[in-house]
């Protein structure tokens, strides 16, 4: 369907190895999915891509109101693209408001197109514009192309007959924003026109307006030659690794690796959960699955459902649970008790703006001193965090891995950008994955102990109900080797120190640190969970250009590395950029007291920029 | 994680554990044990396929007290725990033991849940409507009025009715026990056993220490036969020493009256039927002194267990034999294949 742009109009092919745009408009108008569906072409067409997703809190705010604006940003291009841009090339924007709300994102100088039919005065009011943008010299700066979307989607379905409202018909819209996007950087239809068909195969009504709204935004672009230029990616592409792929958002591969790595382990998968933004979808996925080993429970509460994944894991299971801010602090006291009576256990948490309910849907990194200190008493447990959408596999899978051979729980730190963002993946074989040893028994003694340990983890066994001849009884109070309850305070002394040194052998499960950049550099920079790519992005930019800069990412939070207090000395000046107000930089200051170790933080519900990290570097390295 | 299945032990003292109890002399908790082991010796469930999961409180300590699975949670959750326990390990005899701020105050949103969700759990719960184990504070349970060491010009709560609330929560299996009837307690809980779903029983305890005498009204053996009503199904609700006396409706309310009196006759009265909702939950609300206490089953249905409706969900979504469901799930509809690097 989808041709090459005709010859007898003069447009021009500007080549391009990158580009960032920004689909907006009212939460009701689809442009999430549309943003999916481009980054889906992109990435099947050989792109790397990485996106970001910013919705309203509240599903349906009031029409044509920026509390209702919902923006998906994708930056796709032929090389490797480790985050998304901090500006748009172009912004498409269905109404006033998200105009409004999003023309901060759009570079100066970049491609504007809005759907100039809903700049009606009502909705200008709404969005708090006293003139329209259009008519003014407002928009100056930008290339603006006012194309009058709901008009041609409207005349273009009509006569189809397809769908009988007015109201249906311009819920179209978005795939004509859509067509027309691709156009613009001839992005291919097909995988769109068959997601159609897959999508709506019960009603192919639906599917075949949506295809021809498609078809008309990509005509429009083609035929009307009021675009002077169209972008084609040009470049080697990022040679990909032969296998299957597919795109995954950081919630879908944190459940793809829960069942992956029951599987793997030959254990069946409980999963408890309440529902919580944005945690909501890992529960989501599982609950798909009504396979004969996998169960998921959504719980009345976020305490019952860690308490029915302790109950699971003390009857064998791979137990976890995923949640947010305020159902992590809920589930404090059974993390406890699983640290106690040191059982398995993974929880996952997606980390929102807080404290409290904070901004539910918008991201930070600030539960982290929650999950290695915010526990009663002396309780360490292991740390890990995600880096990014992918990356909530493969550490999902390593904390499947530690938590059954160190019988301990695992935090594994997600974060709101992370959940709905999506990457290219190469999809893994069970093979592929590292092997799981769960905690056994240990061979050769004739008396059954339930916290004798295996000498090299410190791991206790996990001997489950059911086993003749070895019943035990285990719980939250302090207890000695039997099991039974001990007051002795000797004991509790050893007890504690044990705990604290079975999570120390963790550090034997983590490889050397990578860092990239100069690695006899002047400043090194730290990161954790979802900075890496864009701090790793600026410190190569700027480390090509010259300067003295590198970037190590920790994924293992609590233990830390061994080698990174190495690598700390060996660098003169450190920057730890989070966002939150300095949590790891506490860790790293607690434990390496270096007072150059200094911290970079934001907090506005958003990812770093590339300029904040970028501003940074060069103001640390000015300063030396 | 061997599972293989021993002979089972034959006498309750097979299952008790190696400790003696450290309840305090005359705890209305150690006849509970008795009764509990004796269930136990009488269905011969073998030691390690019982799991008794407990909350926090005096009576939570009971798992220590067995040579079986135990497992001593958190204050007021030890229900969460063993639904998940059972989901995943539906061979197992798995035993909720909780006491009435446990399972009332703290861990009442649990109670709810457990209830309506039907699992195969027996759950006991200690009512001694007092906080034992931190030394005596009015419990959710505490009759109007008690006075205790936060209660101290008496409590102006109104307490709740754990049955009532097992009731209308869903409970398919509901009972009452006195920790003084030994012979009731175990009979009820073999049926709790043998019962497919949640099996609620409250068994009334008596706390020495910080409660004494709470019960005594109807925990005497004396005046038990005339303050207490065993109920039997399909047969009239009768009581009394002389097995005179009787409730029949009035209008929607139970009263209670003498057979022979006024020309009433034992076909006047109530017929106990564990399968009436209307009548267990009518009967849930008769206390002593305004009417006997009743005692025993008062609800048992057949209803499909939690269990036994996900083992039915499984049977439909199922992946189909020999089909890569996983490899399926990794790749989702939307995937595509790299030939060449
Ligand atoms: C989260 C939490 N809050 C409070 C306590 C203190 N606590 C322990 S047991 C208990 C109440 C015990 O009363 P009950 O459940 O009736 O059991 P009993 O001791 O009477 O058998 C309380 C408040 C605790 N252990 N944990
Ligand atoms: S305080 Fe009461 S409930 Fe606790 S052990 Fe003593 S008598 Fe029993």
């Amino acid at each position: 369907m989808n041709a090459l742009p005709a010859e007898s109009i003069d447009v021009i092919r500007q080549p391009i190895n990158k580009a960032t745009i920004r689909l907006a408009g009212d939460s009701g108008d689809g442009m999430q999915l549309a943003g999916e569906r481009f980054t889906a072409a992109s990435a099947i067409m050989g792109n790397e891509v990485a996106t970001l997703s910013n919705f309203p809190a509240e599903i349906r705010a009031p029409l044509g109101t920026l509390a209702g604006v919902s923006g998906f940003q994708v930056t796709f291009g032929v090389g490797r693209v480790h985050t998304i841009a901090d500006e748009a090339d172009t912004l498409l924007a269905m109404n006033p408001a998200a105009l409004r709300k999003n023309i901060p994102c759009l570079k100066k100088g970049g491609i504007l197109i809005v759907d100039e039919d809903t700049f009606t005065a009502d909705d200008l009011s709404k969005a708090g514009y006293a003139e329209n943008p259009l008519n003014t010299a407002a928009l100056k700066d930008y290339q603006l192309f006012p194309v009058p979307m709901t008009k041609i989607t409207r005349e273009s379905l009509k006569k189809t007959e397809l769908l009988k409202k007015e109201k249906e018909i311009d819920r179209c819209r978005n795939f004509f924003a859509l067509g027309l996007a691709c156009w613009l950087y001839q992005r291919d239809l097909k995988t769109t026109l068959q997601w159609l068909d897959r999508k709506f195969s019960r009603h192919p009504e639906v599917a075949g307006a949506n295809k021809i709204a498609l078809q008309s935004g990509w005509n429009y672009g083609e035929s009307t030659g009021v675009f002077p230029v169209i972008f084609v990616l040009e470049g080697a592409a990022a040679g990909r690794e032969p296998g299957f792929y597919r795109r995954v958002t950081g919630n879908e591969a944190a459940a793809l690796g829960l069942v992956s790595a029951a599987a793997k382990a030959g254990l069946p998968l409980y999963f408890g959960g309440y529902p919580i933004t944005p945690a909501s979808e890992i529960m989501q996925e599982l609950s798909k699955l009504a396979w004969p080993d996998v169960f998921t429970f959504q719980a009345e509460d976020e305490i019952a459902a860690v308490g029915a994944a302790v109950g699971a894991a003390y009857g064998g299971a791979l137990a976890a649970t995923a949640t947010s801010g305020p159902g992590f602090v809920l589930k404090t006291e059974f993390i406890n008790l699983a640290v106690m009576v040191e059982l398995p256990l993974v929880v996952i948490d997606v980390q929102r703006a807080g404290p409290s309910t904070g901004l539910p849907t918008k991201t930070e990194q600030s539960d982290l001193l929650a999950a290695l200190w915010g526990r009663s008493g002396d309780s360490p447990l292991v740390v890990m965090a995600a880096q990014s959408p992918k990356d909530c596999f493969d550490v999902v899978v390593e904390a499947a891995r530690v938590a059954v051979k160190y019988m301990t729980p695992v935090v594994v730190l997600s974060d709101n950008y992370l959940s709905t963002g999506t990457e290219i993946w190469r999809i893994p074989e069970l093979d592929d994955l590292p092997e799981i040893t769960i905690s056994r028994e240990l061979k050769g003694k004739d008396k059954f102990l339930p916290y004798e340990r295996n000498p090299e983890t410190l791991a206790r066994p996990w001997v489950v109900p059911g086993t003749a001849g070895k019943g035990h009884r285990v719980g939250g109070l302090e207890k000695d080797l039997t099991g039974m309850i001990s007051d002795d305070p000797k004991n509790h002394q050893k007890m504690t120190r044990l705990r604290a040194e079975k999570i120390n052998n963790v550090t034997k499960e983590i490889g050397p640190l990578t860092v990239h950049g100069d690695p006899a550099g002047k400043l090194l920079l730290i990161g954790w969970g979802s900075t890496y790519g864009i701090i790793r992005q600026v410190v190569e930019k700027l480390h090509k250009t010259g300067m003295p800069v590198a970037c190590t990412h920790l994924r293992y939070l609590h233990p830390l590395p061994e080698d990174l207090g190495d690598l700390i000395r060996r660098f003169p000046d450190v920057l730890v950029p989070e966002n939150n107000m300095g949590q790891l930089w506490l860790k790293l200051r607690a434990e390496f007291a270096k007072e150059y170790i200094r911290n970079l933080n934001v907090v506005e519900g958003r990812p770093f920029t590339e300029r904040e990290i970028e501003d940074a570097i060069i103001d640390r390295l000015k300063e030396k | 994680m061997e599972q293989n299945t021993a002979q089972p032990p034959c006498s309750r003292k097979d299952y008790l554990g190696a400790i003696d109890p450290k309840w305090c002399p005359g705890c209305g908790a150690f006849p509970v044990l008795s009764g509990v082991t004796a269930a136990f010796a009488a269905l011969e469930i073998p030691k390690e396929k019982i799991a008794v999961v407990s909350g926090i409180g005096c009576s939570s300590r009971f798992p220590y007290y067995l040579d079986t699975f135990g497992l001593h949670t958190i204050h007021g959750r030890p229900a969460t725990v063993a639904m998940g326990l059972k989901t995943t390990r539906p061979d197992l005899s798995v035993w909720v033991v909780s006491g009435d701020g446990d399972s009332l105050s703290i861990g009442g949103n649990h109670f709810l849940h457990t209830m309506r969700r039907n699992p195969d759990i027996n759950y006991l719960l200690f009512n001694n409507q007092i906080y034992g184990l931190t030394k005596g504070q009015a419990s959710p349970t505490s009759a109007a009025g008690t006075i205790s060491k936060t209660s101290v010009y008496g409590s102006i709560d109104m307490p709740v009715q754990p049955l009532s609330l097992a009731l209308t929560a869903g409970a398919t299996f509901a009972a009452r026990v006195l920790d003084s009837d030994l012979t009731t307690m175990k009979e009820v809980f073999k049926q709790a056993e043998r019962h497919r779903g949640i099996s609620f029983v409250e068994i009334l305890f008596n706390c020495v220490t910080f409660a004494d005498g709470a019960l005594e009204a109807v925990a005497d053996k004396k005046k038990r036969s005339d303050n207490t009503v065993m109920l039997k199904a399909g047969e009239p609700i009768i009581f009394g020493r002389e097995s005179d006396k009787g409730i029949r409706m009035k209008g929607t309310t139970p009263e209670v009256v003498t057979l022979g009196q006024n020309g009433i006759s034992a076909a006047d009265l109530l017929v106990h039927d564990p399968a009436d909702f209307n009548l267990a939950f009518l009967l849930s609300r008769l206390h002593y002194p305004a009417a006997p206490l009743p005692l025993g089953i008062f609800r048992q249905v057949a209803q499909p267990t939690y269990n036994e409706r996900l083992i039915e969900q499984k049977r439909r979504g199922a992946p189909k034999p020999g089909e890569d469901a996983l490899g399926k799930l990794l790749r989702g509809p939307d995937f595509w294949e790299e030939k060449t690097g």
